[in-house]
């Protein structure tokens, strides 16, 4: 009996220590994901809990979901409600306590000042974020200040490699610095250019490049394209030199392709995250790819 | 300091009044005398005035001055990030501190589910009769024409760091009375270790798959007959849950329940308060990323006083469910297809004491089984089809023997113009006995008011 409960004890110290081991992080989507992987390379796991060809306003609270959120000690999110017809149900589910709040949930959005809070909260406007658009990961600036938070965090959590983590970070720091100035030598020509969108997710990409979005495929957020907006649409599109019809990678491509045929505009699909497109293997990519897609619509 | 200028203006007006007081000749001395004094007050009272707008002038420098040092202050933590993203936008990047609470700002979020409808009967509802399966609950069919159906009103929020809250309460109609029920009341504790969950209070049941989805979040307008017939179209009571999800890379989740015993399956109240024991598992996950997968057994064992259907003994049902999800990319909302299918087997061992008339009672031992598939095919963000085959098996012995077995056809389109709201027609065809055929068609409403709900799989 003694032996037997020595080994039940040892068994289970054993599991609680190679547990601790690492740390189990859950990213709602590739683009932290990718930052967590920058930021804590194989001191932890991560699992991305969507693709770059889903529609993350609208995931399902899926078995295999809850199965990852059970094991996470930390959930790396975008925040500002865009999440929140399946985050919520996934950490209830999951009976977790680790991750139900506190230094267990970690929200981008609520690490940088976010743009487009709507002064009036009406359903009748469509799926409006009332904490402000939630696509921060578009603005190269904000990434950073979310990374240097995510550090943070990542060292409260595993103090043991709190070192290790700070060294990755300011490696990391570095490199972006270095690619968003050639990012933004780069782009130079896209400046006061106008773009048409298919969702309003591009205000932190287009207020960095001294873009102008001028209209967008969805009347409003979250509604799809009707033809009355659409036929709209052409005159503004035709009118005001547009450079390109800008959709994400999961969007269907129907609709800006229509306008396209109707006004000559180009149409440009950009990976919106990490995996949109062959390039975009992680965040430099992603960037990389997003500029170059844009100074080929500009030739 | 407005005295100290105060009295430089006064002595100022007095030594002028005095050299004024120098006089000249007598005659003119006194009104001309009396002319400077009135001069020099006036001169003492516009140096006074001068004196007084200048200081006020100061004063407001002062004050601008404080405000632009202030302004500083709060901004110099944020010095390095601003000069990082200095060619960015020119406006500071990191998030401010959460605005002060108001009282409201903890309230729990409130959802608000309108629905209503309009039913169509070949069959009037009043004489519709079941063959081996008396109408329990809220399993019998809608009523005929417009009808509000089930409008409900949820709270929910955090109490605290170890315990979630909701409360759930349902609007309905029944004979043009209006009624105000509680659906769910229940208290999660939140804070267990090791993927543990506790729930106390009334709430729907965890057996099956749809028995503890709220009807709104279902794809047809009714339950399918199974749950009609052997839960009341749905199972829930006083009571207490514990559910366990294992650290694994497959979903799974175990659990046991402990209720009351009030409502249909079990009735009375047996065992002193605690009459219905339910066991249940569930395992999921994804095969690629664009199938998903959830099945379950579940067991919900009874002792009954008296059940609505007049049965007094021990039951068991057994449940299992399948559902299987497939969408091109992931994306469920944009397209795909939903195939799910429960079977029930419901084993009775104890006595039939008839409702209208207790002296008459005759054994009840026996089984009875139900079983429906449905499929539904999500053409695109803003229209879903389904079909659903529910049927009933009954008994071939026994106080409800029948030879007869219930069938039902059911097809349904549902326009979605939101997440928040949908309009759906159904038509069915149903044969509950041997002699009657129901044709029903309903068009029906349903729409989300307030919090965002976040549905389960």
């Amino acid at each position: 009996m003694k032996t037997l409960l020595a080994t039940a004890t040892l068994a289970l110290a054993l599991t609680a220590s190679t547990a601790q081991a690492k740390l189990r992080v859950f990213a709602c989507e590739p683009e932290w994901g990718s930052l967590l992987q920058e930021l804590g390379g194989e001191q932890i796991d991560i699992d991305v809990a969507t693709s770059a060809l889903q529609d993350v306003h609208q995931i399902e609270a899926k078995p295999s979901l809850i199965a990852k959120v059970r094991r996470a000690d930390l959930t790396v999110c975008s925040g500002a409600d865009l999440e929140t017809g399946w985050l919520p149900q996934l950490v209830r589910q999951s009976g977790n306590s680790k991750i139900a709040g506190g230094d267990g949930a970690f929200f981008a959005a609520n690490q940088v000042t976010t743009l487009q809070k709507p002064t009036r909260l009406d359903r009748a406007a469509g799926d409006v974020h009332p904490q402000g658009n939630p696509h921060v990961q578009m603005d190269p600036y904000r990434l950073l200040v979310v990374a240097k938070a995510l550090n943070a965090r990542l060292a409260k959590l595993d103090p043991a490699n709190a070192a290790l983590y700070q060294q990755r970070l300011a490696a990391f720091s570095a490199r972006w610095m270095a690619a968003t100035k050639r990012w933004e030598a780069k782009a130079a020509p896209l400046k006061g250019r106008n773009i048409v969108v298919h969702h309003d997710s591009w205000i932190y990409l287009t207020q960095w490049l001294g873009m102008k979005q001028i209209g967008a495929l969805e009347p409003k957020p979250g509604v799809p394209p009707t033809s009355g907006h659409l036929a709209a649409l052409v005159q503004s599109t035709k009118a005001s030199n547009t450079l390109a019809i800008v959709r994400g990678a999961y969007q269907d491509a129907k609709a800006s392709e229509w306008l396209s045929s109707r006004t000559g505009a180009p149409t440009v699909s950009l990976p919106f995250t990490v995996g949109g497109d062959p390039t975009s293997k992680d965040l430099f990519g992603m960037f990389d790819s997003t500029i170059d897609k844009l100074l080929g619509a500009a030739k | 300091m407005p005295s100290p200028l105060l009295a430089l203006a006064l002595s100022l007006a007095f030594s002028q009044a005095a050299h004024a007081a120098t006089p000249a000749s007598p005659e003119t001395t006194s009104s001309q005398s009396r002319i400077e004094a009135l001069e020099a007050r006036i001169q003492a009272l516009e140096a006074n005035a001068e004196l007084m707008r200048k200081q006020a002038e100061a004063a407001t420098l002062a004050l601008e001055a404080t405000r632009v040092e202030m302004e500083a202050m709060k901004s110099s933590p944020l010095a390095d990030t601003q000069a990082a993203s200095a060619e960015a936008a020119g406006e500071p990047l990191v998030a401010a501190a959460p605005e002060s609470a108001n009282g409201n700002a903890f309230n729990p979020a409130i959802t608000l589910i309108l629905n209503g409808s309009y039913s169509g009967h070949s069959l009037d509802p009043d004489g519709y009769q079941r063959s081996g399966f008396p109408l329990v609950g809220e399993g019998a069919p809608s009523a005929k024409g417009f009808s509000l159906g089930e409008s409900e009103l949820s709270f929910a929020a955090n109490i605290d760091d170890k315990f979630y809250g909701q409360l759930t309460l349902a609007v309905g109609s029944a004979d043009g009375d209006t009624e105000l029920g509680i659906e769910e009341a229940f208290v999660d504790a939140t804070g267990l270790p090791a993927g543990m969950a506790l729930r106390l209070g009334r709430f729907f049941s965890n057996i099956g798959y749809l028995n503890s989805h709220h009807a709104h979040s279902d794809k047809f307008f009714d339950r399918p007959l199974p749950y009609q017939a052997f839960l009341g179209n749905q199972y829930g009571d006083d009571g207490v849950q514990l559910r366990w999800v294992a650290p694994t890379d497959l979903f799974i989740e175990v659990g046991a329940e402990l209720f009351r015993g009030q409502n249909y399956p079990s009735g009375g109240a047996a065992n002193s308060g605690a009459g219905v024991r339910t066991l249940f598992a569930h395992a999921g996950g994804d095969v690629g990323i664009e199938n998903e997968w959830l099945a379950g057994i579940s067991i919900l064992d009874s002792r009954s006083e008296g059940s609505e259907d007049g049965f007094v003994g021990d039951s068991r049902l057994y449940i299992a469910d399948g559902t299987w999800k497939w969408a091109p990319g992931g994306n469920f909302k944009d397209g795909g297809v939903t195939f799910r299918a429960e079977y029930f087997l419901d084993d009775r061992d104890g006595d039939f004491v008839d409702p209208e008339d207790s002296s008459t009672t005759q054994a009840w031992k026996g089984t009875r089984r139900g079983a429906y598939v449905e499929s539904v095919y999500r053409i695109n963000r803003s229209w879903e089809t389904g079909y659903r085959y529910d049927r009933l098996w009954a008994d071939s012995h026994g106080p409800l023997a029948s030879d007869f077995d219930p069938v039902r056809h059911s097809v349904m389109l549902s326009w979605l113009n939101s997440e928040f709201s949908l309009v759906r027609l159904q038509y069915s065809h149903d044969r509950p006995n041997e002699d009657d055929t129901d044709n029903a068609i309903t068009l029906q409403y349903q729409m989300n008011l307030g919090a965002h709900g976040a549905h389960k799989f």
